[in-house]
């Protein structure tokens, strides 16, 4: 400590430690808020279920999608990724996962929210295995911090079913 | 600044920045403010910048005695004989 240089480092270091540790105390102090969540979607109505030119089938839907999303922020949310998927399986994949429609909440007042809207993302499947379908439709989210780990949850419905024919 | 006050300086650094922190996150989290907790911390380390990194007078009033150069006349320092040393095989 015998010099201004000494001094300043020695402060900057320990200072920079010290913003390390308040950091990590408030990502942990995430662990005691009481998180519940709650999610529905109806769909609203089959558009087209259609097979593409060069062999895919593609399904065109319209979804009502009402969440409550507000009890995931805390004071160390930055912002909450959310987006609906449809899962389904076929004799080629045990698990298809095909992102429908996503959101970015960026605070706690846009975190309760109802929306009617068509697939924001196409709905397509690697094949022909879509008529007569049976899905769930799941909601997963991504909290992220502030500072700390950032981690994902989802709500699963199931339920949902595709037509027959094409349409 | 003289030994004592280096001393002094050490302690209050870092009770002033751990006092700064513990005070950011209760103050933060009691008022779910992130933004509470960052500014009340950076305003602790500009505290403390200002308090220990200047060389305030208050640290000095310690200083060491230096030997008085009338009485250092009297004892010279010893000589150092070089010494021939036969090494062994």
């Amino acid at each position: 400590m015998h010099s201004f240089g000494y001094r300043a480092n020695a402060l900057l270091t320990f200072s920079v430690t010290a913003l390390a540790f308040i950091c990590a105390i408030a990502s942990f102090s995430d662990k005691f808020s009481n998180q519940n969540p709650s999610a529905e979607i109806q769909i609203l109505n089959i558009n087209r279920l259609k097979k593409q030119s060069y062999g895919n089938d593609e399904v065109s839907l319209t979804l009502d999608i009402s969440a409550d999303l507000q009890s995931l922020f805390t004071w160390n949310t930055k912002q909450v990724f959310a987006f609906v998927a449809a899962e389904y399986e076929t004799s080629k994949n045990s698990l298809n996962q095909v992102s429908l429609w996503d959101v970015i909440i960026p605070d706690k007042e846009h975190a309760k929210f109802r929306i009617q809207t068509s697939n924001k993302y196409r709905f397509i499947d690697q094949g022909h295995n879509l008529r007569g379908r049976e899905f769930n439709l799941t909601l997963h989210w991504h909290v992220m911090p502030k500072t700390g780990k950032m981690f994902a949850d989802k709500i699963v419905m199931p339920g949902y079913s595709l037509p027959d024919a094409y349409k | 600044m003289d030994w004592q006050g280096q001393k002094v300086v050490e302690q209050l650094m870092q009770i002033l920045l751990v006092i700064s922190g513990v005070v950011a996150v209760v103050v933060g989290y009691a008022t779910e403010s992130f933004r509470a907790m960052m500014l009340i911390y950076a305003g602790g380390v500009v505290l403390a910048t200002l308090i220990t990194v200047p060389n305030w007078p208050f640290y000095n009033h310690h200083p060491l005695k230096w030997l008085d150069p009338s009485e250092a006349e009297k004892h010279p320092k010893p000589q150092v004989v070089a010494k021939k040393r036969f090494s062994k095989k």
